[in-house]
C-alpha cells in the first residue's frame, strides 16, 4: 500500500468514526429522553436526594460510610431494559474513539510526521481527546448524561474537519519540524479536548440552574431533571477545567520556547498568541470567580462558556481570518 | 468583624469565598470608612487588593488584548498599519489616537496589567506572612458541632474513647500527610469527657498558590528587564561574504533603553554555503522542507575559527547571542557597462521572494555612469525556474534554480540618490525617470540568463549576469539576557499552579466520648478547600481506623448524633 492510499484509509476510518459517534449521539439522546419518561412514571415516588448526590460524587452530601451507600436504594430503574440505548451509546462511542485513534495513527504514517499539524488534524485529535476524556471520567463516576453533548460536539468537529478543513496528508515546512510540534500542539489540542467536556458540564449546569429557577423556555426539557444538581456539575466542570488550565499554561510556555527557537522571539502578540493569552486569562478569571464571593456558581459557569468560545475561535477563526505566523491550516 | 479590623493571623483577600478562611458571619465587604484621608487610603487599598477587583482586572485584561489581534499593530507589522491608515483616513486617525495600533504598549493596556500586578503584590504579601505563621502553627481546634461540615461519619465502638482517638490519630499520621493534634475537653455538668483529634493536610496547596502568584510577578519583571537590555540586529549575507557583530554592520538594529554598544561581542561570521530543499511530490509540490546555512565564525579578537550550521528551529548561539535563519533568496551577480563601455555597476543584488516559487523582486540602481550619461535603473524579477508563457509573461514554477532568468525593465533619468534622503534599496524612485520603450511603444524588457551578456535597449550599454547565482540569507541576531529568568519563572508558575490545583487541603476532626449505656460514640467531620470529591473518602478512611466498630443499627443515612449537651 502506498502512503497516499494509507492516507485514504485514514480518511475512511474518520468517516467511520463520525458515523459511529453519530449513532452514539442518537442513542444517548434516546437514553436521556427515556430517563425522563422513567422519571415521569416515578414522579410520585419522591426522588431521593441521595440519588442525585451519588451521581457526581458526594461533594456536598453528608453520606456516612457506616450506612449502605445510597445507590443501592436509589435507582432500580437504571438496570431495566430501557437502558439498552445507553449500552448502544457507550459501545458506539468506544468504537468511534477507536476508529478515530486508528485514523489518526494511519494519517501520521501517511504524512510521515506527527499527525497534528493542520486544522483537519486538529479536529481529529481534539474530538478523540474529548471522547476519550468522557470515557475515562465515566469509568470513575457515571457521567453518561454528558454523552449526547460530547459525542454531538465531536461529530460536529469531525464533520467540519472532513468537509471544510480537509487536506491530503503531507509533510510540513521547516518551522514545524521540531519535537515541539508533538509537545506544544499535542498538549494544546488535549487541553481543548478537556475543555470541551468541561464546557458541556457547565452548559448543563446553566440549563439546570435556569430550569430550577423556573425558566419558562426550559419548561419542556424534562430530561434536565435527570442530570445532577448544579453544584455537582460545577464540581465536575471545575476538575476538568483545572486540568485543562494546567495543560493550557504548558501550551503557552511550550509555544513560547518554540517561538524563541523558530522565530527568534518568545512572545510577539501574533494573533494566535493574543488569543491563547485571552483564553488563559479567561480561565484564570474563572478560577478566581469560583473563589470570589457572589461569583461562584452561575457566573463562574459563564466564564467557562466564554473561555470555550475563545478556544474554538482560536482553533478556527484565528487560523482562517487573521494572517499570522500561525497560519498553518494548509488551506488557502 | 469588618474587613478593616480583621485579625492578621488569618489574612485572606477581601471577598474570597472559602470555607477555610472566612467565617460565615463575617461582613462580606469592608464598610465605607468615616475615618478621613487615611481611612480612605486604607479602604481603597483594601478594594484594590480584593478578589473582586482582581477578577474585574482579569476580565478587562482579556477584553483589552483582543483589538490587537484584529487591527494591524506597529510592533508586528508597521507597513500594514500604514496601509490601513491610508485606506481608513478618518477612523484610522481616531483609532491611532486611542493607541489601537499599538495595543500592547498603550497606556490603557499597561494601566490594566500594572494595576493587576499592584493588586497581586498587595494580595500576596500579607498572604505570605499569614501562610508562614500557618506553616508553624497547629491544626485548628476541633469545633464543637459537626453538622455543618460537608463530610461526616459516625458510629459506635466497643473501644474506649482514648483508644479510638489514638487509633484515628495514628491512622492519620501514617501517611505523613496530616499534621495531627490529639486533645480532650474535660467533663462539664452532665457531659462526659470528650477526646478530640484535629488534623490538617495540604499546606502545600497554599504554598503552591503563592509560588504561582509570586512567579507571575517575577515573570513580569524578567520580561520588562529583557525589554530594556535586549538588542536585535538583522543582516542580509550572501554566499562567501559575512558580517561583524557591530551596530554599523546590521541593516536594521533595535535596542532596549539600557543597551550599551559595548555589550556587542565583536565576533564575525561568514556564510560558506546555503542549501534548501523543497517537496517535489504532487500533493505538497514546492513546499519548503529544509533550509540550512553553513557558516564560519571567527571569535572576538581573532583566534580559531569554527564551522556551524544554522537552520530554522536551530539558531546558532555565540557569546549569549542567538543567530536565527529568518529568510533566504537569490542575489544574482550583475555587471552593467554604460554606453561608453565603462563598468557603471558591478555587484550582487538581493531579490526578495514574493511567492512560494521564489518569484523574486529586485532593483538595480546604476548611478555611476560616465559623465554626460543619464543614470540607469532596472526593476524586475529573478525567476529561479523561469517559464515564459505564450503571451510573453514570465513566472517561476519551482523555487530551485533549475532554469534561472532575470527579467528587467529599464528606466533612465535621475535616481534621486544625491538629495541625501535615505532610500529604500528595494524600491526605485521613478519620479525623475522615464521608462525605456521599444520602437513599438511597448516597454522594453531585458531577459538574461546566467553567464550571458545582453545589450540594454536604446544603446544604454550592456548587462552581464554572473554564471553562478549566489544565494543570500537573512540573519537575525538577538541578545536577551532575561531569557533564563523568564523561563525559570514561567516553569515555577506552572509548578506552583499544578501543586495548588491538585493538592487537596483537608481538615479532619474527631470527637469521641463514652455513652452512658456503654459503648463509645465516634464522630468525624471533614472540611476541604474548594471542591474536593475525595473528602468523604478521607473521612471514611479515618473512620475505618476506629477499633471495635459496631455494625450500624439501621440504614438511616443520618444516624449522626448531636453532642450530648
Ligand atoms: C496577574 C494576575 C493574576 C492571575 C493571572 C491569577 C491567577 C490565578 C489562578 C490561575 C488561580 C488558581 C490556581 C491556584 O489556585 O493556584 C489563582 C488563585 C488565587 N488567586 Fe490569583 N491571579 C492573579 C491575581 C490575584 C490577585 C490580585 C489576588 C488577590 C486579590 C489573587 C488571589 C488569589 C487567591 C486567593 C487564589 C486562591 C483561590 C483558591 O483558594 O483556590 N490573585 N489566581
Amino acid at each position: 500500500m502506498t502512503l497516499a492510499q494509507l492516507g485514504e484509509v485514514s480518511t475512511t476510518l474518520v468517516w467511520g468514526a463520525l458515523a459511529s459517534l453519530t449513532i452514539a449521539l442518537v442513542a444517548f439522546a434516546v437514553d436521556l429522553a427515556r430517563r425522563t419518561d422513567v422519571r415521569a412514571e416515578h414522579r410520585s415516588k419522591a426522588v431521593s436526594t441521595a440519588a442525585q448526590r451519588e451521581l457526581v460524587g458526594a461533594v456536598t452530601a453528608g453520606a456516612s460510610a457506616a450506612t449502605p451507600t445510597p445507590s443501592a436504594v436509589a435507582e432500580p430503574v437504571e438496570t431495566t431494559p430501557r437502558r439498552r440505548a445507553a449500552g448502544i451509546a457507550m459501545s458506539t462511542t468506544t468504537l468511534g474513539a477507536f476508529l478515530l485513534l486508528v485514523g489518526i495513527v494511519t494519517r501520521g504514517i501517511a504524512a510521515g510526521r506527527t499527525p497534528w499539524a493542520n486544522m483537519y488534524e486538529f479536529t481529529l485529535v481534539g474530538s478523540f481527546v474529548a471522547v476519550t476524556v468522557f470515557l475515562i471520567v465515566n469509568r470513575l463516576r457515571d457521567v453518561q448524561f454528558l454523552g449526547a453533548f460530547v459525542t454531538g460536539l465531536a461529530a460536529v468537529f469531525l464533520t467540519m474537519g472532513l468537509n471544510v478543513f480537509y487536506i491530503a496528508a503531507m509533510g510540513v515546512q521547516p518551522a514545524l519540524q521540531s519535537y515541539w510540534l508533538v509537545l506544544h500542539v499535542g498538549v494544546a489540542i488535549t487541553a481543548a479536548g478537556v475543555f470541551t467536556v468541561a464546557f458541556t458540564a457547565s452548559v448543563l449546569q446553566l440549563l439546570r440552574t435556569a430550569r430550577d429557577a423556573g425558566s419558562g423556555w426550559l419548561g419542556t426539557w424534562h430530561w434536565l431533571d435527570r442530570v445532577p444538581a448544579p453544584a455537582n456539575l460545577e464540581a465536575l466542570s471545575f476538575r476538568l477545567n483545572a486540568v485543562g488550565f494546567v495543560l493550557w499554561t504548558f501550551t503557552i510556555i511550550g509555544g513560547s520556547i518554540w517561538a524563541e527557537h523558530a522565530w527568534g522571539r518568545y512572545w510577539g502578540w501574533d494573533p494566535k498568541e493574543v488569543w491563547s493569552f485571552v483564553i488563559w486569562v479567561v480561565y484564570a478569571g474563572y478560577l478566581h470567580a469560583r473563589t470570589t464571593r457572589g461569583w461562584s456558581g452561575t457566573r463562574a459557569a459563564w466564564f467557562v462558556v466564554v473561555g470555550f468560545a475563545c478556544v474554538i475561535w482560536n482553533f478556527t477563526g484565528v487560523n482562517l481570518v487573521f494572517n499570522g505566523k500561525h497560519s498553518y491550516s494548509g488551506l488557502n | 468583624m469588618s474587613g478593616l479590623t480583621r485579625k492578621n493571623t488569618r489574612y485572606a483577600p477581601a471577598g474570597i469565598d472559602d470555607a477555610m478562611t472566612s467565617d460565615p458571619g463575617e461582613a462580606p465587604e469592608p464598610q465605607l470608612p468615616t475615618l478621613g484621608a487615611r481611612g480612605w487610603a486604607r479602604w481603597t487599598w483594601r478594594q484594590l487588593t480584593s478578589m473582586r477587583v482582581a477578577l474585574l482586572l482579569l476580565m478587562l485584561l482579556a477584553v483589552a488584548a483582543v483589538p490587537g489581534s484584529v487591527l494591524p499593530q506597529r510592533g508586528q507589522d508597521p507597513a500594514k498599519v500604514l496601509t490601513y491608515l491610508g485606506e481608513h483616513p478618518t477612523s484610522g486617525k481616531w483609532l491611532d489616537r486611542l493607541g489601537l495600533f499599538g495595543v500592547y504598549t498603550s497606556p490603557w493596556f499597561s494601566a490594566i496589567y500594572l494595576l493587576l500586578f499592584v493588586s497581586l503584590i498587595g494580595c500576596i504579601l500579607p498572604r505570605v506572612a499569614a501562610h508562614l505563621r500557618n506553616l508553624r502553627g497547629r491544626p485548628p481546634r476541633t469545633p464543637s458541632r459537626f453538622a455543618r461540615f460537608p463530610a461526616l461519619a459516625s458510629g459506635t465502638s466497643t473501644a474506649s474513647p482514648d483508644d479510638v482517638a489514638d487509633a484515628v490519630a495514628a491512622a492519620l499520621r501514617r501517611r505523613r500527610l496530616f499534621r495531627v493534634d490529639v486533645g480532650a475537653e474535660p467533663a462539664k455538668d452532665a457531659r462526659p469527657e470528650i477526646r478530640t483529634v484535629a488534623a490538617e493536610r495540604g499546606y502545600l496547596r497554599e504554598t503552591g498558590n503563592l509560588v504561582f502568584h509570586i512567579a507571575l510577578v517575577g515573570l513580569l519583571i524578567s520580561v520588562a528587564s529583557g525589554q530594556l537590555l535586549h538588542y536585535r540586529g538583522q543582516a542580509l549575507v550572501t554566499q562567501g561574504r559575512g558580517f561583524a557583530n557591530a551596530v554599523v554592520d546590521y541593516d536594521t538594529f533595535d535596542k532596549g533603553a539600557w543597551f550599551r554598544p559595548e555589550s556587542l561581542s565583536p565576533f564575525s561570521l561568514t556564510l560558506d554555503d546555503f542549501s534548501s530543499e523543497f517537496a517535489t511530490d504532487a500533493v505538497a509540490f514546492a513546499q519548503s522542507r529544509d533550509f540550512t546555512a553553513s557558516v564560519t565564525v571567527t571569535p572576538a579578537g581573532g583566534g580559531t575559527t569554527s564551522q556551524h550550521t544554522i537552520k530554522v528551529n536551530h539558531p546558532l548561539e555565540i557569546d549569549g547571542a542567538k543567530i536565527y535563519l529568518q529568510g533566504n533568496g537569490f542575489a544574482p551577480e550583475v555587471t552593467v557597462k554604460d554606453a561608453d563601455g565603462q563598468v557603471a555597476f558591478a555587484g550582487r543584488v538581493p531579490f526578495i521572494p514574493e511567492d512560494t516559487m521564489y518569484t523574486s523582486r529586485g532593483v538595480i540602481k546604476v548611478p555611476d555612469v560616465s559623465a554626460g550619461l543619464e543614470q540607469i535603473g532596472l526593476t524586475g524579477y529573478f525567476l529561479p525556474t523561469a517559464q515564459i508563457d505564450d503571451d510573453g509573461s514570465a513566472r517561476s514554477v519551482f523555487p530551485q534554480p533549475t532554469n534561472p532568468m532575470l527579467v528587467l525593465q529599464v528606466w533612465t533619468g535621475d535616481l534621486g540618490l544625491d538629495d541625501g534622503v535615505p532610500q529604500n534599496v528595494y524600491q526605485l524612485d521613478t519620479a525623475n525617470m522615464t521608462a525605456v520603450t521599444g520602437d513599438d511603444g511597448v516597454r522594453a524588457q531585458v531577459i538574461v540568463k546566467p553567464g550571458e551578456t545582453v545589450d540594454l535597449p536604446d544603446g544604454l550599454g550592456t548587462l552581464t549576469l554572473g554564471a553562478d547565482v549566489p544565494r543570500y540569507v537573512a540573519l537575525d541576531l538577538r541578545y536577551d539576557p532575561s531569557l533564563a529568568w523568564v523561563l525559570t519563572f514561567a516553569l515555577l508558575a506552572l509548578a506552583g499552579l499544578g501543586v495548588s490545583l491538585f493538592t487537596p487541603r483537608r481538615r479532619v476532626w474527631l470527637r469521641t466520648w463514652a455513652l452512658p449505656d456503654g459503648g463509645t460514640h465516634v464522630e468525624l467531620a471533614g472540611l476541604a478547600r474548594g471542591d474536593d470529591t475525595g473528602l468523604q473518602g478521607e473521612v471514611d478512611r479515618a473512620f475505618a481506623a476506629v477499633p471495635g466498630l459496631r455494625p450500624p443499627p439501621d440504614d438511616d443515612a443520618d444516624n449522626y448524633q448531636e453532642d450530648p449537651r
